[in-house]
């Protein structure tokens, strides 16, 4: 006969989808505001970007989509918060089509918005061009070839920010923000590799262990991962937004994962000890 | 002659791009640069290949009445609304235009409601599966929790050094494997690479 525990341990996944609901809700209505350190890999992007002199130019290639946004768009809102606010040029590409919408409502948020930049001298949606590894083959010797028109169709060389931009070794830094395939592997392997120019990262927090070894060699100068890795840079930055609002809820659910691995365990291992007694005395 | 071709073209594009990583001359990099336009372009028609593709898979099963038939329907539909909408407004990559509506309240909801259910599904996975049933798997438990509550704000605040633990496991334990993953797959990815070009390997031939 089966234990009450085996009944706990099987219990209806319903109340579980309750409690998470509950546990990431709760947080946006009732903050918890903790303080957190910021890790090293993030710091150093941020060191990275304060070092470069006013009217540097940055190439940003966004490679992520919807269903990475909550990740990496408060990332990407930070660096142009960073970038814009010492001067500095940026330029934008993306691999993944559902990328080019994203970063532009990034942009209008941080640079028309908040920083009155003018487009075209300041900053360029360059969008989508889809070849995946052909594109980042393609611009480390021919950039404007593969990037002629801006998202708007404008011709880049009417464009005054292009003006002395042949290739991608032509940047003073590139930032990959990606969330899968083609994205910082691709342009680590692919583009940094070959010509060792200064690269930094943002990408999601499941694949982030993969990249810590391209960090460790000094391919990549600094990684954020996940939301973790957005909220600490916008906690460097100064702007603090939905990455740090995010990581109460991210509190929380990590916490009710731990508890529940926890309290499985504990019924399994109850249950299986009460059913091995009753085992043994029905045995003699 | 339907096999040699295709063997005889990839074999030189692959000479081609291999020695152009070894030998820096004009005469090497000019057709090469070319080529990798020309895949370029490949790539970009190979979208309406695949639109096309969807329409030959699913028309015959949506006239058949074949199981869910009905939301191969709305996958057509919304896909040819979709491309209307595109035309007639304009693509969906700029903020200034009407198709972006589409993008910003319909696809970028339902994209990130699908991502985040999984969070839902973890939980429910860490209650019922998630079982510390051998020694590996009490091990792969303990350094699951440890960095899950590391990567917090709530877990640094409870147990002060535990960020460091995290660091040392990502850095240490975690980079070996990962390095050796990531060597074994360059190599299997070399290999694999040598037999499509010596025309060893015709999987891409449909053989």
């Amino acid at each position: 006969m089966r234990t009450d525990f085996s009944k706990l341990a099987n219990l209806d996944r319903r109340w579980i989808y309750l409690l998470m609901a509950v546990a990431l809700i709760l947080p946006l209505i009732v903050p918890l505001n903790l303080p957190f350190k910021t890790s090293k890999m993030v710091e150093d992007i941020y060191e990275v970007v304060d070092k470069l002199p006013e009217d540097s130019i940055v190439l940003v290639s966004a490679d992520y989509d919807p269903a990475s946004a909550p990740e990496l768009y408060p990332f990407s809102v930070a660096l142009f918060h960073h970038l814009f606010k010492k001067n500095i040029k940026v330029v934008v590409i993306t691999l993944w089509p559902a990328g080019s919408p994203l970063i532009d409502a990034s942009l209008e948020e941080t640079a028309i918005k908040r920083y009155q930049k003018t487009y075209g001298r300041d900053f360029v949606n360059l969008g989508y061009k889809q070849g995946d590894l052909v594109v980042i083959r393609g611009i480390l010797r021919d950039f404007r070839s593969y990037f002629p028109r801006d998202s708007r169709g404008t011709p880049i060389d009417e464009l005054p920010i292009m003006k002395g931009i042949f290739d991608i070794t032509d940047f003073d830094l590139f930032v990959s923000i990606s969330a899968g395939y083609p994205g910082i592997k691709e342009w680590v392997q692919q583009a940094q590799s070959r010509l060792s120019f200064d690269m930094v990262g943002a990408v999601t927090a499941v694949s982030a262990l993969d990249f810590i070894p391209y960090y460790q060699a000094g391919q990549l100068k600094g990684l954020a991962a996940g939301m973790r890795g957005s909220a600490d840079y916008e906690v460097l930055v100064g702007e603090k937004a939905l990455a740090t609002s995010g990581m109460d809820a991210q509190n929380l659910g990590h916490f009710l994962i731990v508890f529940s691995i926890a309290v499985g365990n504990v019924f399994f291992f109850y249950g299986r000890r009460k059913n091995k007694r009753k085992d043994s005395k029905g045995a003699r | 002659m339907k096999t040699r071709i295709p063997l005889l073209v990839a074999f030189i594009t692959g000479f081609i791009m291999v020695v152009k990583e070894f030998i820096p001359h004009p005469l090497i990099n000019i057709p090469a640069d070319k080529l990798t336009y020309y895949g370029m372009i490949i790539m970009s028609s190979m979208t309406v290949l695949g639109v096309i593709n969807i329409f030959q898979v699913n028309i015959p099963k949506i006239i058949k009445r074949q199981k869910d038939w009905g939301y191969k329907v709305v996958m057509l539909v919304s896909l040819l609304f979709t491309a209307l909408i595109g035309v007639v407004f304009g693509p969906f990559d700029r903020i200034d235009t009407g198709a972006y509506a589409l993008f910003n309240y319909v696809m970028r909801p339902l994209q990130s409601t699908m991502f985040a259910l999984l969070a839902f599904f973890i939980a429910s996975a860490a209650f019922r599966a998630f079982r510390a049933r051998t020694f590996e798997a009490t091990l792969l438990l303990l350094a699951a929790i440890i960095v899950m509550l590391g990567r917090v704000p709530l877990g640094e605040y409870f147990i002060g050094g535990l960020p460091d633990l995290v660091e040392w496991i990502n850095n240490v334990p975690n980079l070996a494997a990962k390095r050796a993953i990531i060597m074994g797959a360059a190599l299997g990815a070399i290999s694999t690479s040598i037999r499509v070009i010596l025309g060893l390997e015709r999987s891409y031939l449909s053989r």
